[in-house]
């Protein structure tokens, strides 16, 4: 199967093109951009004029439910939302049931994308059996099987001896170490950043410091042992600047933040939504603000979903009592391109937010159109209007406080290695 | 709240009580004034008018309460209205039943109001978003966020004793971090139009930004007390003492509690208000809450007229009249 993919604006950062050309695609990978290569005759041709063409997108962060509450979503129901987002590449974090802590979960994930071939799952393995905080898991084998790294996801690692351990064993076989910071005892029984709106609304607050107090003692722990680490989430600018520091001391860290607290503030909470219900919370218009100027400046260099689909009735019950997340496959593109609409970063460096830099922090080959890579391709109309809702949405949950918004920017085709696995209903050819 | 307010109708008028929060003042006079004429019924020897006939009213309480359902069922009956009580928490939900089912449940037997009490902030507000047009909804208190009719109640007491608002200084001492009561009564304090709120407490139970409720926050109660009108005490619950908040009853009360030497720093015809029930010898002294200017019975005798208004305003709304005339 050859494909061109024909006059679009060609976006690919990790090798700094910017230009409007053609792409070659060929048994499963990029052939090269520009000049027509020699004897290529394609099999097919999508018209890109008018839109961008980038790598399919790589999200750090997407929970796809399976295996163990397939209630809530399936791989099959999320990668085909995923797909439609323009995304190829989804990192579950390891909070499954069973825990990805052995090979053979870590497998079984990346198999069932496979079957259904619409993206790819790259697991992040447990850091700790059962995710319990206390024994260090099999991370040698969890790498063999694909994990891209470990992570205690939000589960606590209370001892710092462990912790200490755990970066020292992962970094023996050069693993990252995913940290989702977070204090638990800090956190209480929060549901809400700790300030004006929870006073008001008299919610349980988290603070700041619960953030900010697992980012020094994680810095601090990387800094002893010089292991490579990655923030998941960060929500605060105080966090960001902390992280920003160690950054620029030289230590090996990264950081990412999701797309929704890069637009909504805890003031969103205001009217009790539990669509806005979400870990971390949603803060305050200057943690915005931070996080967006954090961005700017490379602190934090890469976005994610923090993908969380969930059935109807975990969201309807009073705040306090809902499950946090939203379902964010679907947003996570366009909420980064009104990025640039509002003046916090260009286009091309949205676009490496979403594939390159988060590729090179899972380490995997992905994210780039480098000729001779498999052609993962998200081809996309930059000044498309659409509306989210009901009909449009593909991921089984359809909890997000963005329902009703009109979205810009909509994928018209994503490939998965070579092979088009969306192309937009009535979009034209 | 920048979006439509849920508690009134299209015309403005009173369709649920939530919060305080976002009413005008004109409302909460009209209340008070209403309830003004309801206390001459809770005199009479028939302590009953019609109002609110053939109306069905479901006390919903998630959590225990002795004072306010009572008085809530009172009211309800002197308005003529057919009473239920349900005890939730030893009820449907502790089979797994969830709320709203519970409230679509009571809604198909035909009941016009809930009154709920419920531990979460908020559960009022979520049961009113998806509560039938005909329904309305009171809360009774909800977690930390609200009890409004609490406030009303206390705004009535102060206004029997002091008249006009806007002179008054008052002061709410405790645990304003956990208090439904706190706030609202803060909300209704400035909606009024009082000259100052003061909130004094121990760091640990102050909210993180009181100021933005428009309050002074003092830590220390002599300061806090000096020239007040009215001193609102606020309970202390016992396990503040166990979540680190405090140390001990014993520092809490050299601190904190109301004896009548601190209380000698307020005006002479301070008032002492406290919502109940109180812990003597925690946070007030035997001596001032059973004293000559304690008006602590009267805020639980106001109770049933200032919920008798409540009640009758929020049946006038348009989904409640027309509820009301055709049988469904």
């Amino acid at each position: 199967m050859k494909i061109r993919i024909s006059g679009g604006r060609v976006i690919d950062p990790a090798n700094g093109v910017d230009a409007r050309q053609d792409l070659f695609i060929a048994d499963g990978r990029i052939v090269q951009c520009g000049e027509t290569p020699d004897g290529f005759t394609p099999d097919e041709i999508i018209d890109a004029r008018e839109r961008v063409v980038c790598p399919g997108l790589v999200d750090l962060r997407a929970h796809c439910r399976e295996p163990g509450q397939e209630s809530k979503a399936t791989i099959a129901s999320e990668t085909r939302a995923a797909a439609g987002a323009g995304i190829t590449t989804l990192c579950n974090p390891p909070d499954t049931d069973p825990v990805v802590d052995s090979a053979a979960v870590a497998a079984l994930l990346q198999r069932r994308a496979e079957r259904g071939g619409m993206a790819r799952i790259v697991p992040m393995g447990a850091l700790t059996l059962g995710l319990a905080g206390a024994q260090l898991s099999e991370m040698s084998a969890l790498k063999e099987a694909g994990c891209a790294g470990v992570s205690n996801d939000i589960y606590p690692v209370e001892n710092n001896l462990v912790m200490r351990r755990a970066l020292e064993y992962a970094a023996t076989f050069d693993l990252t170490v995913f940290i989702r910071p977070q204090d638990h005892h800090l956190v209480n029984k929060g549901c809400a950043h700790e300030g004006a709106v929870s006073t008001r609304l008299g919610l349980p607050g988290i603070p700041t410091a619960a953030e900010t107090v697992a980012v020094a003692s994680h810095l601090a722990l990387i800094e002893q042992t010089g292991a490579r680490a990655h923030f998941n989430l960060i929500s605060s600018e105080r966090a960001a600047q902390m992280i920003a520091r160690a950054q620029h001391d030289g230590l090996p860290v990264t950081a990412d933040a999701c797309a929704h607290q890069l637009h909504l503030t805890d003031k969103d909470v205001l009217d009790f939504d539990s669509q806005c219900h979400v870990s971390p919370p949603l803060r305050s218009q200057r943690d915005r603000d931070g996080l967006r100027r954090w961005l700017n400046h490379g602190a934090i260099t890469a976005i994610c979903s923090d993908h969380q689909p969930h059935e109807r009735d975990a969201k309807l019950a009073p705040f306090s009592a809902t499950a946090t997340g939203i379902s964010a496959l679907e947003t996570l593109l366009p909420l980064s391109l009104k990025l640039v609409d509002e003046g916090v970063l260009s286009l091309s460096a949205v676009i490496a937010c979403l594939t390159s830099r988060p590729a090179r922090i899972l380490g995997i080959e992905a994210g780039t159109l480098t000729p001779g890579t498999q052609a993962d391709v998200c081809v996309f109309d930059p000044g498309a209007w659409w509306t989210l809702d009901h009909q449009s949405m593909r991921s089984q949950g359809h909890n997000t406080p963005f329902l009703g918004w009109e979205m810009k920017g909509r994928v018209t085709h994503t490939l998965l290695k070579g092979r088009i696995v969306h192309r937009l209903a009535g979009g034209e050819d | 709240m920048n979006k439509h307010n849920i508690q009134l109708d299209h015309k403005g008028r009173l369709r649920h009580f939530l919060t305080i929060e976002g009413l005008k003042r004109e409302l909460l006079t009209d209340i008070l004034d209403t309830a003004e004429s309801f206390t001459s019924v809770t005199e009479r020897t028939v302590k009953k008018v019609p109002l609110l006939r053939g109306k069905t009213i479901v006390n919903l309480f998630f959590e225990a309460s002795t004072r306010t359902r009572t008085t809530f069922e009172l009211a309800a009956k002197r308005l003529s209205a057919d009473v239920l009580n349900i005890n939730a928490s030893i009820s449907a939900t502790t089979k797994g039943e969830t709320l709203l089912d519970t409230l679509h449940n009571l809604e198909a037997m035909h009941c016009d109001m809930f009154v709920i009490r419920h531990p979460n902030s908020g559960a009022a507000h979520f049961i009113a978003q998806h509560a039938a047009p005909h329904v309305s909804i009171i809360n009774a208190g909800d977690g930390s966020h609200a009890h409004p009719t609490q406030a009303m109640l206390d705004m009535f007491t102060i206004r029997r004793h002091k008249g006009a608002f806007h002179k008054l200084c008052v002061a709410i001492v405790g645990d304003v971090l956990h208090s439904r009561v706190a706030r609202s009564q803060i909300h209704a304090l400035s909606t009024l139009g009082v000259r100052e709120i003061r909130v004094i407490a121990p760091r640990t139970l102050v909210p993180a930004a009181a100021e933005t409720l428009g309050v002074h926050v003092y830590h220390d109660l002599r300061e806090g007390l000096r020239d007040v009108d009215v001193v609102i005490m606020l309970r202390l619950q016992y396990e503040r003492m166990r979540g680190a908040s405090l140390p001990s009853e014993h520092e809490y009360y050299q601190l904190f509690g109301l004896t009548e030497d601190k209380l000698a720093l307020a005006r002479p015809d301070a008032i002492i208000m406290h919502p109940g029930p109180i812990n003597r010898g925690v946070e007030i002294d035997s001596a001032v809450a059973d004293g000559p200017r304690s008006v602590i019975l009267q805020q639980v005798a106001h109770g049933t007229a200032v919920r008798m208004a409540i009640m009758s305003r929020a049946m006038q709304h348009e989904g409640a009249a027309s509820a009301g005339e055709a049988p469904s």
